[in-house]
């Protein structure tokens, strides 16, 4: 039998989830006019006022919001509460130096982890549940996401968070998890481990996972779920709009559905910004509909994808978007980690090294590596190897403080990274997903 | 009266010393001395040539990155403890010594020249010469036989 946790909303029929939309997208516009000038400088720019907002049909008449406009506004240019009314951040890479900041005011928290909660539901999760939550804590949005989600649910919550993996297969044991949430590629490793140590699905009742931050392949779904007989579902979202569970699969387990009494979903031409009909393949588009403290307005997303209103066999009628196929911009994911090669060239260049640089992204063991090749230039080679050791230390770590995520460096002769018409082939992809 | 060491940048892979001597070789260059350092990625060919100035525009010419380090060139008699003597002077006056190699070239006469690489260029020169070992400048080693 299916479950949900809000049933009117997540099963409701077209004409009234409509409605809800149109209510509080009109509500939303309003507050954002309000007390968002940056924005309100966008829709005056482009000669809209609140007059020409008279229902969600008029939503294409709104300006974009990029990640470039979350830069310029940082850091806190898009806040639509006061600080006080705020109780807390999170936040993940910008494309540079600076990072994205989202804020929150409790009820948009309460939002976030119902949407986190609905997923855990959706995945079979009730207050019977043990739910180890191996997503990182802090300010990734992973953990704190499926956490609060998992007690909105009333599970047993088990707080882990990642690393330490021999302790994770302990608690998963000793204290009988039933659902474990984190990034599939660290699903993958804890099933290898655990083969290891020989515990398999009779020994451990886990019965679902609930794996994102990072795309995955079908043929990686299978493989967890037959090593670890569970049945994998995956998560969606993104800080810039709360974090996990904008959207969510359900045991049809093709597809997530999008909390569109939350999140309203567009699909456009990432080149002519058209917005493309049902169906068709582009990047997708949200407009928080009841944020308060970081309301976005048709948010591009950069990520390439299609949506769905075929029925689905768990009930749900929320529109369901497929797994992202691609990006529209260069952002690459990396053991959940947002990396933009152009935070990579900015370390390079602060220490005085050329920007030429190839990043070359692998997956070892069902675990993402990042190996950062730089080419050597007369300015900072020298005779001495343990001169040359020390600058390269600086990297590694510099390249740590601004990514968060560990890289290898490797230098490089000069005109030795490939070059196609002239351009250096900034990143090679060899991961099979 | 130090002598020029020119060190090249390679990377650690197959072929990568090959291709740089044979670009010497194509140009004409003779080498009196070479040695390498190497770590996991990348190494550094050090060596002492003919002609410091003629080697430096080939490499340029061919986009390898080099630099041009001062070494010390010590003559030493082909007997045994002759290197010890050299290095216990050096001990003595506290020079640190960072890397040393040998010349290829120098037999016939049955002494051999040292390259060494000091912290201090000047006072180990000082020591040496006070010590009364003989130093080679960059005229002799060009035209070592």
């Amino acid at each position: 039998m299916e479950r949900y946790f809000q049933k009117d909303m997540e099963c409701a029929d077209r004409e009234t989830m409509r409605s809800i939309q149109n209510e509080k997208f009109l509500r939303q516009v309003k507050h954002v006019w309000d007390n968002v000038p940056y924005y309100r400088k966008k829709m005056e720019e482009k000669g809209v006022t609140l007059d020409d907002i008279r229902s969600i049909d008029d939503i294409s008449k709104l300006p974009f919001l990029s990640k470039a406009d979350l830069r310029d506004a940082y850091p806190y240019g898009l806040l639509g509460t006061p600080l006080k009314d705020c109780v807390r951040i999170h936040s993940t890479s910008g494309t540079t130096g600076k990072r994205v900041v989202a804020f929150y005011t409790q009820k948009d928290v309460d939002m976030w982890e119902e949407c986190c909660a609905r997923a855990i539901t959706a995945a079979g999760g009730t207050d019977e549940d043990v739910c180890q939550v191996s997503y990182g804590y802090g300010l990734f949005t992973g953990g704190a996401g499926l956490h609060g989600g998992s007690h909105k649910v009333g599970c047993l919550t088990i707080p882990t968070s990642s690393g330490n993996t021999d302790r994770q297969i302990m608690f998963l044991n000793d204290l009988q998890a039933t659902i474990l949430c984190c990034t599939p590629s660290y699903a993958a490793y804890l099933g290898e481990r655990m083969k290891e140590m020989g515990l398999g699905p009779d020994d451990i009742p886990l019965k679902a996972g609930i794996f994102g931050a990072e795309a995955w392949s079908e043929e990686m779904r299978q493989d967890i779920q037959n090593t670890m007989g569970i049945k994998a579902y995956d998560i969606y979202g993104l800080t810039e709009l709360s974090g996990p569970g904008v959207s969510f699969e359900c045991s049809a387990q093709s597809g997530m559905h999008i909390n569109e009494d939350h999140f309203y979903a567009e699909i456009i031409d990432p080149d002519t910004e058209e917005v493309l009909p049902l169906g068709s393949e582009g990047e997708l588009v949200f407009t928080s509909l009841d944020k308060e403290a970081f309301p976005l307005l048709r948010y591009r997303t950069r990520d390439i994808c299609c949506l769905s209103r075929e029925k689905c066999s768990c009930g749900r009628t929320l529109v369901k978007m497929m797994k992202p196929k691609g990006r529209s911009d260069d952002m690459l994911i990396i053991r959940g980690v947002n990396v933009f090669p152009s935070q990579i060239e900015a370390v390079l260049l602060n220490q005085g090294y050329a920007a030429n640089y190839q990043i070359i992204v692998d997956r070892v063991n069902n675990t993402d590596t990042l190996d950062v090749h730089v080419e050597m230039t007369p300015e900072m080679f020298t005779d001495n190897l343990g001169e040359i050791d020390r600058r390269q230390k600086a990297l590694v770590d510099g390249l740590k403080s601004m990514l968060g995520i560990k890289a290898k460096v490797t230098l490089v002769a000069p005109k030795s990274i490939t070059r196609s018409e002239g351009k250096a082939v900034r990143v090679i992809d060899n991961r099979k997903i | 009266m130090a002598i020029k060491q020119i060190s090249v940048f390679l990377e650690n892979k197959p072929g990568m010393l090959d291709a740089m001597t044979a670009v010497l070789a194509n140009a004409g260059i003779s080498l009196r001395a070479l040695s390498l350092a190497e770590t996991k990625d990348f190494g550094i060919v050090r060596m002492i040539v003919y002609d410091v100035y003629e080697t430096a525009t080939v490499l340029k010419d061919n986009e390898y990155i080099f630099s041009m380090t001062p070494v010390v060139a010590v003559m030493i008699p082909d007997v045994v403890g002759g290197l010890n003597k050299v290095l216990a002077a050096l001990a003595k006056a506290q020079v640190n010594l960072e890397y040393m190699y040998s010349t290829l070239a120098g037999k016939e006469s049955g002494n051999a020249y040292m390259i060494l690489r000091v912290e201090d260029v000047q006072k180990a020169e000082e020591t040496l010469r006070a010590g009364g070992f003989r130093l080679a400048d960059q005229d002799t080693m060009s035209e070592l036989a």
